[in-house]
């Protein structure tokens, strides 16, 4: 691998980073006094920096190509991640899940309030991961605005909480509703487009509610946001900050667990299956009798439905919403955690939303370099693992020919 | 009636400024289908390299004309670059991964930029040199056509024609035709698809880098974050006017610069993104693939 | 069990080799933490990191001469990027980590999210920027202070400036949209009317960050207005005012505090000139005020940024008041707050009952020959 070519390759590479980063990073002007700041040092840690990278880059890289390789020859039951091949066996599936719940259980216990904080937010990407899944993954439509449904549960809570002091669970599914009736509004128009120029629709989508969140201040308060939303009521019991934590948090690994199981089922029906071959072929799936406005805007609908109520929850977690929640970048942030975990694929989903989630906060760690990080490391996993953390594997049937000798 | 004049100017110039940018991101889309979005980025980094050339040429006391020039060139030589690098770096491992993982590798690689280039320069807003000078000849009009509105609408047209002309008869341009229409049928006949995408990324950024010089000397500051929002309208713009298009992404700019012109003067500019992204969503539905997007046909 | 944390984490990102040493955190038990809170990355970065600089150079200082009574002052610096959740989860981070003070909350939106989990902990919380007016008037949080005027006494006196002083009978109100701009233009608007005596000719929000303005422009030349006042942060403001040059037209600028900023002139160049804004009143002669910027400038070799004066106060009201009350209970330094005055850069301060700072008045500066010029 480090042979004297890839050692000289790898110091063009540095070179050229050093010319690259050169008036970012070494020359710092002054417009005003005209004064030029020139920074040396930092010609060196580029130099050594890319050099090491880009060995480890194209290291990667090769052992990458290497894998693809190997898992073209030997079929595809090894090309299975390991917990895949660990799902399959109900006895280890029961024993992840069993030791999953319980650590899901006594995590308060554990740990500190921040902690469970976090955690609390983790799950509910999880959730709203699962969502989208639902509209990216399953049925292939890819949905840059998936935060205004977002928006949309946590403002009618809001909004209802603030003007008729409505309570959680009264709003909880009314947010939710409200949600997927936008979700079938946006879906309407969007029914003929595809490919990107959906992707942009829905972008637009999620910027003009949030705008009319921002402009129409009669409405939500504008820019200065709605505060003193209630927590979740606990039959009537006035809870203490650390406690509602904690009862968010049960809350949200409830919802997680009832969510899993609706997707898992939804996945596997008619309509799953529908999203599935629509995503494959359209024409086809038309062809096979599958009315496609109705599959295309269940979808809608249904992942709007998820955003909705976690939108809900979002509103009660805070106590304190404005419009500078649900900008695009929220967006992206949950279609990352469906790419990156792998579309399509549950457990994916929500190994994705906790990487992307809680690695930010342990970042923190890092200080100023941690949204750097961040972006850095969005790209190297895109690149060393394009199909995501946990590919979805397709339902297969394998035929064994049947020894001669039984027939 | 002179109101409607000076809308319709202010408009046109906005939109010249979302061509500019759009321009780039069409070429990419067009040849490998990819939503760059550290697009953006690159016109920050361009408008962020002809700040510190034009700072340290003034400070040596250069004509303005070469200041204008030199830095002009710096701009376009370091954007097409970092272009040339964001691309074999976080799109070439993915030319054969899901479309949608180019796109997640596009948005870690805007982030990337954005706090490069905080965390490298600074945080603040900087005062970009005016670079240029009011001309004499505009002064009776310049309450409707400022000059620097006058370079960007004639830089626009100027490089609207070029990349048309460099697309239709040049062999280069032939070869980015073929690409986009059969990657494999392309290699097979013999072109070099890597080298014809690194050019495309190249003069994509190079047009996002005269962009940001004449934006940031039209605005007047920049900082690391400009590329964002100017991305997202142009990607927009692109997307308005068909999406691999070179004269519809100018087409789609000043359509959306108009509307939002007009929206601020006519309605309040409260709703002017509003109205924007509306008429974008009207526009698809009576026109699915954009003002002079080719409708796409599908195959059985 | 102590521990001695002083690690040094190669920050190695594709391609660039940055190298941050964390600052070693000293023994527990001998020090006072103070949470920095604010946006330090994402678009409102700029507002947020001149307070980090403004709590590291005092912390440094006190320090360096022994401490707060012998203890020393460890800093926890916490992004919030301005937005509410993520400030929720700062904040319980922040009470997790044993945060004794708060210093921050630049925005008020994630402010407001994040003063809850504050005032549960009992922990006491001095705002540089968060102007929003209810912080302190409502009642709701008793653990918050600030060292800047809330939105409504600056409105009302650009206001008062603008019809008494300038006579003027048509103004256009333009903001930008957002928490502080919006708020402070609401209230304008609601005095001009109020007042009788002026008509709001326009009333109208401007997108942050939008690449050119010259459309609003001609709407304020379209409506006759004799003056425009802007709520919102200078980067918006040069772009305007520039605009509204270039387009010719000669309506007078009055603004905020967002404004009254070196950066303004700076970016704006010849532009602001004739700019008036409202601000803290001058504390240019103010020796301490000099010396603030003096040290920022030793120390990180730039001008100071946005509200850096007003963190540089609430850091120095906030560990005086440690000083005087000799603990950190919440009551005993709001009592520290209210009575003993302290030297700022601001001038000397104290608090009122409801958290605001007295003593942080206002006065209308203007743009003369490049400096903020302050008007008697």
């Amino acid at each position: 691998m480090f042979t004297l070519q890839e050692l000289k390759r790898s110091a063009l590479i540095s070179l050229w980073f050093v010319f690259l980063t050169f008036p970012i990073m070494v020359v710092k002007v002054n417009s005003i006094e005209k004064t030029v700041q020139w920074r040396w040092m930092n010609v060196v840690y580029v130099l050594v920096g890319s050099f090491v990278l880009s060995l480890l880059f194209r290291y990667f890289l090769y052992r990458k190509e290497q894998q693809s390789g190997e898992d073209e020859q030997q079929g595809d039951n090894t090309g299975r991640s390991l917990i895949h091949r660990l799902l399959i066996v109900p006895k280890y599936r029961n024993m992840i899940y069993g030791v999953l719940l319980g650590t899901a259980v006594v995590f308060p216990f554990l740990t500190s309030s921040y902690q469970v904080n976090i955690m609390t937010t983790a799950l509910m990407y999880v959730v709203l991961g699962l969502g989208l899944n639902i509209v990216v993954g399953l049925a292939g439509l890819l949905d840059l605005g998936y935060v205004a449904f977002y928006a949309v549960g946590a403002y009618s809570y809001a909004l209802l909480n603030y003007h008729f002091g409505l309570g959680f669970w009264a709003v909880l599914p009314i947010g939710g509703l409200l949600a997927a009736m936008f979700g079938i509004l946006l879906g309407f128009p969007v029914l003929r487009l595809r490919g990107d120029y959906l992707a942009i629709v829905t972008l637009g989508f999620g910027e003009i509610i949030r705008l009319v969140l921002e402009n129409w201040g009669g409405f939500s308060q504008g820019p200065s946001g709605i505060s003193n939303i209630s927590r979740p009521g606990f039959f009537g019991i006035e809870l203490s900050l650390e406690m509602a934590i904690v009862y968010i948090y049960y809350l949200m690994v409830l919802f997680v667990i009832v969510t899993i199981f609706l997707v898992n089922r939804l996945q596997d029906s008619r309509l799953g299956r529908a999203w599935i071959a629509l995503r494959e072929d359209e024409i086809a799936c038309q062809a096979m009798g599958i009315d496609k406005i109705k599959t295309k805007l269940a979808a809608f609908s249904l992942g709007a439905l998820w955003a909705g109520i976690i939108g809900v929850v979002f509103a009660a977690k805070t106590t304190f919403i404005n419009p500078a929640s649900f900008t695009f970048l929220e967006s992206a942030i949950i279609l990352s955690i469906v790419v990156l975990g792998g579309m399509g694929s549950i457990i994916g989903v929500i190994i994705g939303a906790l990487v992307l989630i809680l690695l930010p906060e342990y970042l923190r760690a890092l200080s100023e370099f941690r949204m750097l990080a961040f972006g850095a490391i969005l790209v190297c996993m895109m690149v060393f693992r394009p199909q995501g953390i946990i590919a979805s594997i397709r339902r297969t049937y394998t035929y064994k020919p049947r020894n001669r000798d039984e027939a | 009636m002179d109101y409607f004049i000076e809308l319709f100017f202010s408009g046109l110039s906005r939109g010249a400024i979302y061509a500019l940018i759009a321009l780039g991101y069409t070429m990419v889309y067009g040849i490998i289908g990819l939503i760059n979005f550290a697009h953006g980025e690159i016109y920050m980094i361009g408008a962020f390299t002809s700040f510190t050339v034009a700072t340290i040429l003034t400070i040596l006391g250069l004509p303005l004309l070469a200041i204008i020039v030199l830095t002009g060139i710096a701009a376009v030589v370091w954007s097409a670059s970092y272009g040339y690098t964001i691309e074999k770096i976080a799109y070439k491992p993915l030319r054969h991964a899901p479309r949608l993982s180019a796109l997640i590798s596009a948005i870690g690689m805007s982030m990337f930029l954005q706090n490069y280039v905080l965390l490298a320069q600074t945080s603040d807003f900087l005062p970009f040199p005016t670079l240029i000078p009011d001309f004499a000849f505009m002064e009776p009009i310049a309450h409707i056509v400022g000059s620097t509105d006058l370079v960007i609408l004639i830089t626009t047209t100027v490089s609207m024609i070029f990349l048309m002309v460099l697309i239709k008869y040049t062999r280069i341009g032939k070869a980015m035709r073929a690409t986009a229409q059969d990657r494999t049928m392309a290699m097979l006949v013999g072109i070099n698809v890597n080298r014809v995408i690194s050019a495309t990324f190249v003069i994509g950024s190079s047009m996002a880098a005269i962009g940001g010089l004449l934006i940031a000397s039209h605005i007047g500051q920049i900082n690391f974050y400009i590329g964002f929002l100017a991305g997202i309208k142009a990607f927009t713009a692109a997307v308005l006017g068909g999406i691999g298009s070179i004269p519809g992404a100018v087409l789609g700019s000043v359509v959306l610069g108009l509307t939002e012109s007009f929206a601020t003067g006519y309605v309040s500019s409260d709703y002017e993104d509003v109205f924007a992204f509306s008429l974008l969503v009207l526009i698809l539905i009576f026109k699915p693939s954009g003002l002079l997007g080719k409708a796409d046909t599908q195959k059985v | 069990m102590s521990v001695k944390l002083n690690k040094k984490i190669a920050a190695v990102a594709a391609g660039f080799l940055m190298t941050v040493a964390l600052p070693g955190a000293g023994l527990t038990a001998d020090t006072i933490k103070i949470g920095v809170a604010g946006p330090h990355s994402g678009d409102l970065a700029s507002y947020g990191l001149p307070t980090v600089n403004a709590a590291k150079i005092i912390a440094d200082k006190i320090n360096a001469s022994g401490g707060i009574n012998g203890k020393m002052v460890e800093l926890l610096i916490e992004d919030t990027v301005c937005k509410p959740e993520i400030a929720t989860n700062t904040a319980t981070k922040l009470v997790s980590d044993g945060a004794q003070m708060i210093l921050g909350g630049i925005c008020s939106g994630a402010t407001k999210a994040a003063l809850p989990i504050y005032l549960d902990a009992g922990l006491l919380v001095i705002s540089p920027s968060a102007t929003n007016p209810p912080l302190t008037q409502s009642g709701d949080y008793p653990n918050f202070f600030r060292t800047i005027a809330p939105d409504d006494a600056q409105a009302q006196l650009d206001v008062d400036f603008a019809i008494e002083t300038m006579g003027y009978t048509k103004i256009a109100v333009i903001h930008d949209k957002g928490d502080y701009g919006k708020g402070f233009a609401e209230f304008a608007k609601q005095f001009i009317e109020a007042s009788g005596k002026a008509e709001v000719v326009l009333f109208e929000g401007v997108t942050p960050g939008q690449v050119d303005y010259s459309a609003v422009v001609q709407k304020v030349k379209q409506s006759g207005a004799e003056t425009v006042i802007f709520g919102g942060y200078h980067p918006e403001a040069s772009k305007i005012i520039t605009m509204m040059k270039k387009k010719r037209l000669d309506a007078t600028f009055i603004s905020d505090d967002g404004v009254k900023d070196q950066t303004f002139v700076k970016v704006a160049q010849e532009n602001a000139e004739g700019a008036y804004a409202s601000g803290p009143k001058d504390t240019s002669n103010n020796p301490l005020a000099q010396q603030a910027v003096q040290e920022h400038k030793d120390m990180f070799g730039t001008d100071p940024g946005a509200f850096f004066e007003n963190a540089y106060s609430a850091m120095l009201a906030m560990t005086s008041a440690a000083a005087n009350a000799d603990s950190t209970d919440l009551a005993a330094l709001k009592k520290a707050l209210q009575t003993v005055p302290v030297e700022t850069p601001l001038g000397s301060i104290t608090f009122d009952e409801k958290g605001d700072a007295i003593g942080v008045g206002f006065s209308v500066y203007q743009v003369q020959n490049g400096e903020w010029v302050e008007l008697k």
